[in-house]
């Protein structure tokens, strides 16, 4: 038996961005749930203003997009990016 | 009034703390990882709700974030049972934050109009956060209450178990109703109407009981606990109380 | 056109050749897809079975400051797991059977976190020693010839080198800290750095998939080049710790333009790999009692939405 939850592709439009843009996928048991699942693992830096799912299974042929973005830093969630950690200039490679 | 203030201040943050840290518990054990990923977003969001609510404590009475969250003695802590009970499995997982939810976003919703101005600031902040977590746990106790006779009794022995524990949350003590005299607080007889309203019409439509008899848990807000929470400071104050006053 | 196996396999090198990308719906060779499906499984299993070590300390750590970042870092592992199983799974397979593969020990995963995090430095240690040598493999993979495979890797890269830097300035903190801290933080370098040059894995000489992941750029570096480049970056950062790394012949040596360093414990890397390191049975037992007792969730989770859709298809 396949208990497996179906696999959704998530597509998320940032503050500054034109279009919703292809994100990556994720398991979810039904939209709602990946809906959830979107946010919290596909905008933990970036504040995301609209979410897209879509059950894999529908999509007939899609070549993913290339998917290098910047992402606004959520406010509150500084600790999450390298320069809240104070080093000294000296350093290199880090 | 400062000092009351201050009381007021470890009631909302020590309910932060403790429920931050059983959710931070789970982090890399969840059913799924997607659940994972929520679950410590959670607990995230209530450790940074901590740290606005600990920093203004200091600010009031001294001492530092850090020291109110790892210093006091187990008597000191004042957050409600509820909160402190185990991650017995995922269904007392996602009661415990139901009932707790439920509560905390109405307190929420009345403190976004606190006199107070720093506690009005953090509600408006934490109250993003915490309507998400409303949402969560209210779908997945639909979710657990009709998706298998397994996840149903689960779910049920949950409800069993922890609705004693939310009297506590909806009983004024003497420094909840000295903040809602000041037009600092919520009047928790209010709440408490449109709290059981709520959990109820949950229950009603997704079929689960609450307990028969009307025996409730308290203590938590005088500091008397459940024999958990001695174990939870354990963990948390293992660094602080090994290495007396060091940076880290 | 003549498409015969030969002529595919031809038009399939001469695509990595020129820096093509591979796409899941891309013809490709047997070969390929069952490497890339070990490769990219591997990686993603090191970063579930690596939340474990870390995760240990979160309830413990010694600041809110401290707490927010590690439990944001262990998250994070989470998310770069979830990336790469979702790269797998464009290949044909699904999570659940890669999961599966972890629990029944038929798949492998770094051997580093079969070490135990004993003390708080070693969340130190971790980040800046372990991450920093994922980080060097990673950024390499950035340009794999797999187009979802290298796509996971730059938003893995982007968010790796903040957990790096939580490392490094757990390290930091506690070198400038008192004697006891500056204790805890060589102890940790200690026990962390000779795991850590393991992580790149066999020499070059003992290696058996070097030359074909060449080929395909599945690897644009060897091993050994690979822990060279880690080694001559982390020597000075250690320096600057004013801590002392555990290898007596590790000198810069002027000719080569790189660090000298002292002979790999082989026997070791081969021990734990084969299961007896100290903490293999403790990691797997977690990752199977998480899936197991959460079986029940993830089904009654399906069954409800079943039964909507259904509900809804009535109506
Ligand atoms: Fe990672
Ligand atoms: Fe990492």
């Amino acid at each position: 038996m396949n208990n497996e939850w179906p696999l959704f592709e998530i597509f998320i439009r940032s503050k500054n961005g034109l279009e919703h843009r292809h994100m990556g996928s994720l398991h979810a048991a039904d939209a709602v749930m990946a809906m959830e699942n979107a946010r919290d693992v596909y905008t933990r830096r970036q504040e995301g203003v609209s979410i897209w799912v879509v059950p894999s299974s529908e999509i007939t042929a899609s070549n993913p997009e290339n998917n290098g973005e910047l992402f606004a830093p959520a406010e509150d969630k500084v600790y999450r990016h390298p320069t809240f950690y104070d080093l000294p200039d000296e350093l290199k490679h880090i | 009034m400062q000092r009351a203030l201050y009381k007021y201040i470890l009631l909302l943050g020590d309910n932060a703390l403790v429920l931050g840290h059983r959710l931070s518990e789970l982090c890399g054990h969840g059913p799924s990882l997607e659940t994972d990923i929520a679950l410590t977003n959670m607990s995230l969001d209530y450790f940074g709700q901590v740290r606005n609510y600990f920093q203004y404590a200091a600010e009031l009475e001294g001492g530092s974030e850090d020291s109110i969250a790892f210093l006091r003695k187990e008597r000191q802590y004042v957050n409600c049972l509820l909160v402190e009970q185990k991650n017995t499995d995922f269904a007392y997982i996602i009661m415990r934050q139901f009932l707790f939810d439920h509560w905390y976003l109405l307190i929420l919703e009345s403190l976004c109009s606190s006199k107070d101005e720093r506690i009005n600031a953090i509600a408006n902040k934490a109250i993003k956060e915490v309507k998400y977590h409303h949402r969560f746990s209210e779908t997945w106790v639909q979710r657990l209450a009709g998706g298998t006779s397994e996840s149903f009794k689960r779910i049920q022995d949950a409800t069993t178990f922890l609705y004693p524990y939310t009297q506590e949350l909806i009983v004024a003590n003497a420094i909840e109703v000295e903040m809602h005299e000041a037009g600092i607080g919520p009047d928790l007889k209010d709440i408490g109407q449109h709290y059981y309203d709520q959990i109820h019409t949950v229950f009603n439509k997704t079929g689960l009981q609450k307990p028969e008899e009307n025996f409730f848990h308290k203590g938590g807000k005088e500091g008397i606990h459940t024999e958990h929470l001695g174990f939870i400071l354990a963990e948390l104050q293992y660094m602080q109380r090994t290495y007396p006053n060091m940076q880290w | 056109m003549n498409l015969s196996l030969e002529n595919l396999e031809k038009q399939f090198q001469d695509r990595i050749d020129a820096g093509d990308n591979i796409e899941p719906k891309d013809w490709m060779p047997e070969k390929y897809r069952k490497t890339h499906i070990r490769q990219i499984s591997q990686h993603a299993h090191s970063e579930i079975v690596g939340m474990l070590p870390e995760g240990n300390w979160i309830t413990r750590a010694p600041s809110l400051r401290r707490k927010v970042a590690l439990l944001a870092k262990v998250q994070d592992e989470a998310g770069h797991g979830l990336y790469l199983y979702s790269a797998a799974e464009t290949l044909g397979i699904s999570r659940d059977e890669l999961f599966n593969q972890l629990h029944t020990g038929k798949a492998k995963y770094s051997s580093i976190f079969n070490y135990p995090a004993v003390t708080w430095a070693d969340m130190g240690a971790i980040g800046w020693l372990v991450d920093g040598a994922a980080i060097i493999n990673q950024v390499m993979l950035t340009r794999t010839s797999y187009g979802p495979y290298a796509r996971a890797m730059v938003r893995i890269c982007k968010e790796e080198s903040f957990h790096q830097r939580q490392g490094f300035e757990i390290m930091l903190t506690l070198s400038k800290g008192t004697a006891e801290q500056k204790e805890m933080a060589q102890d940790a370098l200690d026990r962390w750095w000779w795991p850590s040059l393991m992580m790149f894995g066999p020499t070059d000489a003992a290696s058996t998939h070097t030359e074909q992941s060449m080929k395909w750029k599945i690897k644009r570096k060897t091993n050994d080049e690979l822990r060279q480049q880690f080694i001559d970056i982390t020597a000075p950062q250690a320096e600057f710790l004013g801590l002392k790394i555990p290898d007596p012949a590790l000198q810069w040596n002027e000719e080569r333009g790189h660090y000298d360093f002292g002979e790999i414990n082989w026997d070791e890397f081969w021990q734990v790999v084969k299961g007896y390191g100290p903490c293999n049975k403790e990691r797997i037992n977690a990752r199977v009692k998480a899936w197991d007792e959460g079986a029940w969730v993830r089904e009654a989770a399906l069954a409800y939405a079943e039964k909507k859709d259904s509900i809804q298809k009535a109506i």
